[in-house]
């Protein structure tokens, strides 16, 4: 099995990448559409800003292809958020794959933002997933038809989504120790 | 509700993990990988790893190490040290770090503060305070690694406090020197004044020496977390006893 992991520009492709390498997946980072359509799964990493990742898909017409691909996709962080239709993130028009927006953390509500550490997940569709995640995220979605995993900071967001062959988590799983490894585990074993 | 985050400090000179008594008189502790795979294992919540030979001699963090560490721990972990410009701090996130954390050179050139989150997002952004109470003042110290460079900036702590944040820190660690390697505890009193007008998480550092002090400096303040070395280098405190002491005391811990 190969996992594509797109490379929509930032930093920090590694460390997703060492994280299949630690579960013994081969893992390619790219961004040529040739690339990508012979693995057999996506990885949409996203970090940086939404406005920036969304410029460079689009660039590499990576956009389009993601839009497209019937492939399994998993969407981390602002991987997850581009799947959805807007993020106020630099006023970006996003996917559009996922019905639903992303706002910020209202300063009011939280004691502070970014949300920055470990937080709990309540997954609806298997609650051995159920656990700790690490989050570091200053956006978020609230709910939308294809949330299926909880998680509150201040108020109740969409910490797991989940559509067709899209899957999205906005915690990182790379970075959430055993929790995080059986996640991405689970995403391998739908593959 | 996000938990409080326990996060071992490892400084790192000449490729080794160090610690000394309010910032002097370093002395070998272990080798990075070691520490860093351990404390893993003990359920720490996070990693720093301040390179403090770094800005000191005008030196940048080796990145080998990084790597290796990004290959080892499946935890965030954040990298300090000599980090002056955005090249500097794209090497490291690119080897696997999850953060990068700046002090002298942001005193140096603010800007680079908003460079850095500009081109990385503020949750890689991490600023580091130096500060000391002195003449009944908080103020900022740089080049704290060695007593030869240490300076004092002359800028109030909640003054730069302020700055680093308008100019997009996505979090602060505080490190209260008064406190630093002497393990009486966090300094409290600190905390809560800058804690005040603070809407970044902001993580405790210094002083830390028996479990009660966690449990005051998590209880007593808002602090995000709080950063401990010598406590756990020395195996005064195991990381899993203590998260186990903290949950019993009621605080949010990850387990």
């Amino acid at each position: 099995m190969k996992i594509g992991i797109v490379d929509c520009g930032g930093a920090n492709l590694n460390s997703i990448y060492y994280s299949f390498k630690r579960l013994n997946i081969d893992a390619f980072i790219s961004n040529s559409i040739d690339e990508l359509s012979q693995m057999d799964a996506l990885v949409l990493p996203g970090v940086g800003s939404a406005g920036k990742v969304m410029e460079t898909l689009s660039k590499k017409n990576l956009a389009s292809f993601i839009r497209e691909t019937n492939k399994p996709l998993l969407g981390i962080c602002i991987g997850m958020q581009i799947l959805f239709d807007y993020s106020e993130e630099d006023n970006t028009e996003c996917l559009g794959l996922i019905k639903g927006n992303v706002t910020k953390f209202n300063k009011k509500d939280v004691i502070a933002v970014p949300q920055m550490g470990w937080n709990k997940v309540e997954c609806k569709f298997d609650n051995t997933l159920n656990g700790y995640y690490y989050f570091a995220n200053s956006y978020f979605n609230k709910d939308s038809d294809c949330t299926v995993g909880y998680t509150s900071y201040g108020n109740q967001f969409s910490s797991i989504i989940k559509k067709d062959n899209l899957l999205g988590c906005q915690f990182h799983p790379e970075k959430s120790s055993t929790a995080g490894e059986m996640f991405l585990k689970n995403f391998i074993n739908s593959i | 509700m996000l938990t409080k985050r326990i996060i071992p400090c490892l400084d790192v000179k000449n490729g080794y993990v160090v610690k000394g008594i309010k910032f002097k008189n370093h002395e070998i502790v272990g080798s990075i990988l070691d520490l860093a795979s351990k404390y893993n294992e003990e359920g720490a919540d996070e990693l720093v790893f301040y390179d403090i030979g770094a800005s000191t001699y005008d030196g940048i963090v080796s990145k080998e190490w990084v790597k290796q560490i990004a290959e080892l721990i499946n935890i965030p972990f954040c990298v300090a040290g000599g980090i002056k410009n955005l090249k500097d701090a794209k090497d490291i996130l690119n080897n696997g770090a999850d953060k990068i954390s700046i002090n002298s050179p942001a005193l140096v050139n603010p800007n680079l503060i908003q460079e850095l989150a500009n081109e990385f997002g503020s949750q890689c952004v991490v600023v580091g305070i130096d500060s000391r109470y002195i003449n009944n003042k908080y103020i900022v110290y740089s080049n704290t690694g060695d007593e030869k460079t240490i300076k004092n900036t002359e800028i109030e702590t909640k003054a730069w406090i302020d700055q680093v944040q308008n100019l997009g820190a996505g979090e602060i660690v505080l490190n209260c020197m008064n406190k630093d390697g002497v393990r009486d505890g966090y300094d409290i009193t600190q905390l809560n004044i800058m804690l005040k007008n603070c809407d970044v998480p902001l993580i405790a550092s210094g002083g830390a020496g028996t479990k009660d002090h966690f449990k005051d400096v998590l209880t007593k303040t808002k602090s995000s977390g709080a950063l401990a070395a010598s406590v756990f280098h020395k195996d005064l405190i195991k990381i899993n006893e203590l998260k186990d002491f903290l949950r019993k005391k009621s605080i949010n811990i990850r387990y």
